[in-house]
């Protein structure tokens, strides 16, 4: 056990002397959790709406009142018809509504017979296709609540989220790619710069069995997840809000089998490079990239080509992703988790397995 | 001396044909040679010749394709694990932990061989001391010029006190100056009792072995103290034997 013990040490010393390690380890967590929480949002907060009125009546102003007062938009007043294309061009203005010529005349053709023209158009900038869409969805509830009847128009609950926070959806994602990113990139990093220095040699002429060298390897950077664990799910609770209305003992009982997943594709990538950039990039490559496209972080699994979807689901990150959404925003049990639980713990003993092996062969 | 020498424990390695082959490559072909205890063994070679695949060999790092061996007492077919802890090793390159001091690289690979920690700490106090280099201990060993670092690192290697020593071409890129102090620190370890293998370049290194072997193209060409190596060969220095012997060799850099 000494010799074990002595190996921790050393590669908890190694951890400890090198700043660059401690930051990336330490801070990286919370300065993605805080960039996410409160910088990059999907939510669209501020549209900027010019309107075109060929002729004011009452219920126009009516209408542009209501625009105006709507926190969610910026309103920049009336402009021409012929200048919707300028202004939007010039990137000031998001979206323009325009109201038709005899709007009143219209609306009142609705009211009566149920049909009738167009009243208005809207001209959005759909140049970024998320604050056209999600900017035209604004526009329609406030402005044709004015000429619906009220029973057209549907009552949306949201539930698990009812202010559509989208740091809620990235606080998962987050954690599938921080644990990750320690265990993974740094472990098969730190194995692979004693193959590149050759202390590895050393340590293999040792008496020490080889399992125990790469076990003691993995010890300090699972402490150090722990860690990271521990601090996101407080920066989520408490600075992001995020209701944690799950079991807080299966948060961390994912988790943990996650980490270990993670320590695995670690070893599994210094099984097959040689030097730590090779390490470094085959773990970009691997990790890092799928799980940014392909694990719902970003773009929903739904969403995917019928292709990709299948390729999705080999990718830890995504049932670890989906289980945290689960217990943390939909606050459902353990058994609701149970599905991802249980591939995350198929996959971590198949990639140890592999590992394993390989690293074995890889001695002879 | 003499009169241990014809028992069959004095001899640390004893190797048979032992062979390793990658595929249809033979690296090693056939060795055989003894080592005595206590002795200074050159084992030299071109680039190539097979000598780090024979000493990992030796080391219990890789395992003979055929042939019998052993070392300290241990089968090299079989008992691989029971060598390691009782050898010390050394390679060219290494140059223990760099983000480590003096003092944490010598306490981990005392904990690695299970020496015990007070064990440890009063070896390398003494060891330090001989080395005159006490004021260091808490030194990181990354500042340090690569001679000491070559000196700790032979230091370390004999820290758990192993039978035998393998040193893999110790002294690349060292200067002369401290070639000679590290050739002193391997003549006090061997006036000890330990048995030093080693592998070099240097020809004048050959000199200070006790016994040269020369391997050419994966076999043992020649085995014997440099003295008669010398006369057998009609030479004058080490350096002409090994060039009349590797003029033969098909591999090479």
């Amino acid at each position: 056990m000494t010799g074990f013990l002595s190996f921790v040490k050393k590669e908890t010393l190694h951890i400890l002397r090198d700043p660059r390690t401690m930051l990336i380890a330490l801070l990286m967590p919370v300065v993605q959790i805080l960039l996410f929480g409160f910088a990059i949002s999907t939510e669209v907060n501020n549209i900027n709406v010019a309107v075109v009125v060929p002729h004011w009546s009452e219920s126009v102003r009516q209408s542009v009142e209501k625009l105006s007062s709507n926190p969610y938009i910026t309103y920049q007043g009336a402009i021409e018809a012929g200048e919707i294309d300028q202004h939007l061009r010039s990137g000031k203005t998001d979206a323009v509504v325009v109201f038709a010529h005899d709007y009143d005349k219209v609306l009142n053709e609705w009211k009566l017979n149920g049909n009738g023209e167009t009243a208005m158009q809207f001209v959005m900038d759909a140049s970024n296709t998320n604050i056209a869409q999600v900017g035209a969805g604004y526009l329609t509830n406030i402005l044709a609540a004015n000429q619906m009847s009220s029973a057209m128009i549907p009552e949306t609950h949201m539930l698990f989220n009812p202010q559509m926070k989208s740091a809620f959806n990235f606080v998962p994602g987050i954690m599938g790619m921080v644990f990750i990113l320690i265990c993974g990139i740094l472990t098969s990093v730190s194995i692979v710069r004693e193959k590149e220095t050759e202390t590895m040699d050393v340590l293999l002429v040792s008496p020490v069995r080889p399992l125990r060298i790469i076990l003691a390897k993995m010890v300090p950077y699972f402490i150090l997840s722990c860690i990271n664990l521990t601090s996101v799910l407080l920066l989520a609770r408490y600075v992001l809000e995020v209701p944690m209305s799950g079991n807080l003992g299966a948060i961390i009982v994912v988790s943990l089998v996650y980490i270990a997943l993670a320590l695995a594709l670690g070893l599994l990538v210094s099984t097959i490079a040689k030097k730590q950039v090779v390490a470094l990039l085959i773990s970009a490559a691997i990790m890092l990239m799928p799980i940014v496209f392909l694990s719902g972080i970003i773009f929903p699994v739904e969403n995917m080509p019928s292709v990709l979807q299948p390729l999705s689901s080999i990718i830890p990150a995504r049932w670890y992703i989906d289980a945290m959404r689960k217990l943390m925003i939909q606050g459902i049990g353990f058994i609701g988790v149970l599905k991802d639980f249980i591939i995350l713990c198929i996959m971590t003993v198949v990639i140890i397995g592999i590992a394993l092996k390989n690293f074995k062969d890889k001695l002879e | 001396m003499s009169n241990i020498e014809s028992t069959h424990n004095s001899y640390i390695i004893q190797v048979k044909d032992l062979t390793k082959q990658f595929g249809t490559f033979t690296a090693v072909d056939h060795i055989t040679f003894d080592v005595r205890r206590g002795e200074i063994f050159g084992f030299l070679g071109a680039n190539g010749a097979g000598k780090t695949t024979a000493m990992r060999m030796l080391c219990g790092l890789s395992f003979p394709t055929s042939g019998s061996g052993t070392v300290a007492g241990f089968d090299v077919m079989r008992q691989g694990e029971k060598i390691k802890s009782h050898i010390g090793y050394m390679s060219q390159r290494f140059s223990l932990y760099d983000d480590l001091t003096v003092m944490e690289n010598m306490q981990l690979f005392g904990g690695i061989y299970r020496v015990g920690k007070k064990e440890v700490y009063s070896r390398a106090t003494e060891m330090l001391q001989k080395l005159e280099f006490s004021s260091e201990r808490d030194t990181l060993v990354g500042s340090l010029p690569l001679g000491w670092k070559q000196k700790l690192a032979f230091a370390v290697a004999t820290l758990h006190r192993p039978e035998i020593v393998f040193l893999d071409e110790p002294t690349g890129g060292v200067d002369p100056i401290t070639r000679r102090q590290f050739w002193e620190m391997i003549y006090q370890a061997s006036s000890e009792g330990t048995t030093i293998f080693v592998t070099t370049h240097y020809m004048d290194e050959a000199e200070y072995c006790h016994r040269v072997s020369m391997m050419v193209d994966g076999q043992i060409k020649a085995l014997d103290t440099p003295t008669k190596l010398k006369q057998q060969y009609n030479a004058t220095s080490m350096d002409e034997v090994f060039r009349t012997l590797a003029r033969g060799a098909k591999r090479g850099d």
